[in-house]
């Protein structure tokens, strides 16, 4: 700490210059943590997935529906413990740009299937009990400013025409990650109005009893119904949430060479600064050696003042990225989980701590080998 | 006693034997300094003169540990500093060498105090011990009230006292002035001759000067003469 004064002082030396590499370190910092959040938008499926979930879709594509008569064939299958449904709605409230993913699911199993989604007992009494009822998540309720009791006209789309619900419950996750933005509402009341695949589901999400034979469930599910009109696509939720993300392309390939090129153009950027910086205070440094200052200590001066920047801006451009997603999802629920998580923010600060290190280490070096005798006759 | 003929004296605090110093440019080998034998003693104060291109520079490198010779031994206290690694050359000028520049060398971001405890934040004093000695370097070199001003507000007179200051903070064993008087005006220049003077003789410092001033010389017990690298005495103030 007794250096401080050092270190302080050759910050403030050339403001502008400081500033600016500091905002170098922001800008990247703040770029990191919003691919950290896009990635993690994507991801979020496969991270969340319950390892002893399996989902169940028709064979052909996902929108392809299966028959509900399967729900109680599936139950039957050794090391299955419990079987639930659901099936997409795809309406869009007022407006086609308020997104959501809403869905029909069935009442009497969707809990014992999904533990992680909560809410009080009674409000989800209530739903169950309101054949129009709808439970929507809290990031929902957030967004919309939606209320229990209140009534939400939604426009279909694939199931034409308008449909009003209740909303009698308001769902929280037990993790941070769990999605808190999907609207559920009674299949059966779905199936009893849409006009067409009455009976036919859109997929099966069961649980089995042992995690371990999850993949050895999935092929006997997928024996079972094959060479049916309906055949099954069984896989666990883990696998199934990665493929969708695939649909989407190479996500983290392109994070990644985007993140690349940033980190690399910043260690170039503050490479070259932190050695014009020490150049131009060859004579101090030298000065420094005369009267005693060590290799050692010379070394941890520059390393410390290249780390000082990395910190300052690192930190700066997180809490930018992390005040950025605490205004929410900014695509209209395209990435409903849009959150910066701690994970990445310690990445980010260990990644800028990495090049402030590397950017300061090759000046700091060149200052431990200055002959003293040689900088003192420059002027 | 200062000597320069390589005669026992045991008293010395400084004392050089056949050291010589040799570059190599190119195909050409450059020998500046050449069997120099000098003694010494705590205390003295000796002013180094001689043409540009003598080898005083050199002489002030090697005494104080910034340049090894070619030859010789450079003994300080009875240590050879000539078989020191650059690493225990560097902590034993942080304990015996206070450095005096002609262009003061100062850090221009730091404050006069800041300046002046750059030396003592190598020791193991606490800051609030570090701020007396260096209040009391500054008192003694006459800029008490200016412990918070920069560098750039000071005058040259006041900046090469800041730089003195920094150089006796430590209380090292001598002091190396290189041209401590070459960048000021004449009056300047004779305050801080007076200085110097001051420390050798009220407070025992042995100060090795080098200068192109003659006036500047006037101050020194002993002036010293180096020639094409060989040193000769050329005059005794006030002694034998």
């Amino acid at each position: 700490m007794k250096y401080f004064t050092i270190l302080w002082a050759n910050l403030r030396r050339k403001k502008l210059r400081t500033i600016l590499t500091i905002g170098s370190f922001a800008v990247a910092l703040f770029l990191f943590g919003i691919l950290a959040v896009v990635r993690g938008a994507f991801s979020q499926g496969v991270d969340v997935a319950g390892a002893d979930r399996l989902v169940i879709i028709n064979k052909i594509a996902i929108i392809q529906p299966l028959p509900l008569s399967y729900q109680a064939r599936i139950l039957q299958i050794p090391g299955v413990k419990e079987v639930t449904f659901a099936n997409w709605f795809g309406g869009y409230y007022q407006d086609e740009r308020n997104f959501f993913a809403n869905f029909a699911i069935d009442v009497d199993t969707w809990r014992s299937v999904y533990t992680e989604y909560v809410m009080p007992e009674e409000q989800w009494k209530a739903f169950a009990e309101d054949r129009e009822g709808c439970v929507i998540g809290e990031g929902l309720a957030e967004r919309f400013g939606w209320k229990i009791g209140d009534r939400i006209p939604m426009k279909g789309t694939i199931f034409t025409g308008t449909w009003e619900f209740n909303v009698r419950a308001i769902y929280k996750g037990k993790r941070l990650q769990d999605d808190v933005n999907s609207m559920w509402f009674q299949w059966k009341y779905f199936d009893e109005r849409k006009e067409f695949q009455k009976g036919l589901i859109g997929w099966f999400t069961l649980r089995v009893k042992d995690p371990d034979e999850a993949v050895q469930v999935a092929r006997t599910i997928d024996e079972t119904f094959a060479n049916s009109p309906y055949e099954t696509k069984a896989e666990t939720e883990k696998t199934f949430a990665a493929s969708w993300v695939k649909q989407m392309g190479n996500i983290e390939f392109l994070i990644l060479s985007i993140g690349s090129v940033v980190f690399f153009t910043l260690l170039l950027v503050t490479g070259n600064t932190m050695a014009i910086a020490v150049r131009e205070r060859t004579r101090e440094l030298a000065v420094l050696k005369a009267v005693g200052y060590s290799d050692v200590t010379l070394l941890l001066l520059i390393l410390s003042e290249s780390l000082i920047i990395a910190v300052l801006g690192g930190g700066v451009g997180l809490a930018l990225a992390k005040a950025f997603t605490l205004r929410g999802d900014p695509t209209g629920g395209l990435l409903p989980f849009f959150f910066l998580q701690g994970n990445a923010i310690w990445t980010g600060l260990a990644l800028a701590l990495a090049i402030g290190a590397i950017s300061g280490l090759a000046p700091a070096v060149s200052a431990t080998r200055l002959r003293v005798v040689d900088a003192l006759r420059r002027v | 006693m200062v000597r320069v003929d390589g005669g026992s004296n045991g008293q010395s605090l400084i004392r050089m034997r056949g050291v010589d110093k040799k570059y190599v440019r190119g195909s050409e080998e450059l020998h500046v300094l050449q069997g120099l034998n000098l003694d010494v003693e705590q205390g003295d104060f000796v002013a180094f003169m001689g043409p540009s291109g003598s080898g005083k520079s050199t002489l002030l490198n090697l005494l104080g540990g910034l340049d090894t010779p070619s030859a010789g031994s450079i003994l300080v206290g009875g240590e050879d500093i000539t078989q020191l690694s650059a690493r225990e050359l560097t902590a034993w000028r942080a304990r015996h060498v206070g450095f005096v520049f002609q262009m003061y060398n100062l850090i221009p971001v730091l404050t006069a105090q800041q300046n002046v405890e750059l030396p003592l934040l190598l020791t193991k004093l606490s800051k609030s011990e570090r701020r007396r000695h260096v209040e009391a370097a500054l008192s003694l070199v006459g800029l008490p009230d200016r412990m918070s001003h920069y560098p750039g507000q000071l005058s040259g007179g006041q900046a090469q006292r800041t730089a003195i200051a920094r150089a006796i903070v430590t209380d090292p064993s001598f002091l190396l002035c290189d041209e401590p008087t070459g960048d000021l005006d004449r009056k300047s220049a004779h305050e801080i001759m007076d200085l110097i003077s001051d420390l050798s003789k009220e407070y025992g410092k042995t100060v090795l000067m080098v200068t192109h001033d003659p006036l500047a010389a006037e101050h020194a017990d002993v002036v010293l003469h180096l020639d094409k690298g060989v040193l000769v005495e050329a005059s005794r103030v006030g002694g034998p």
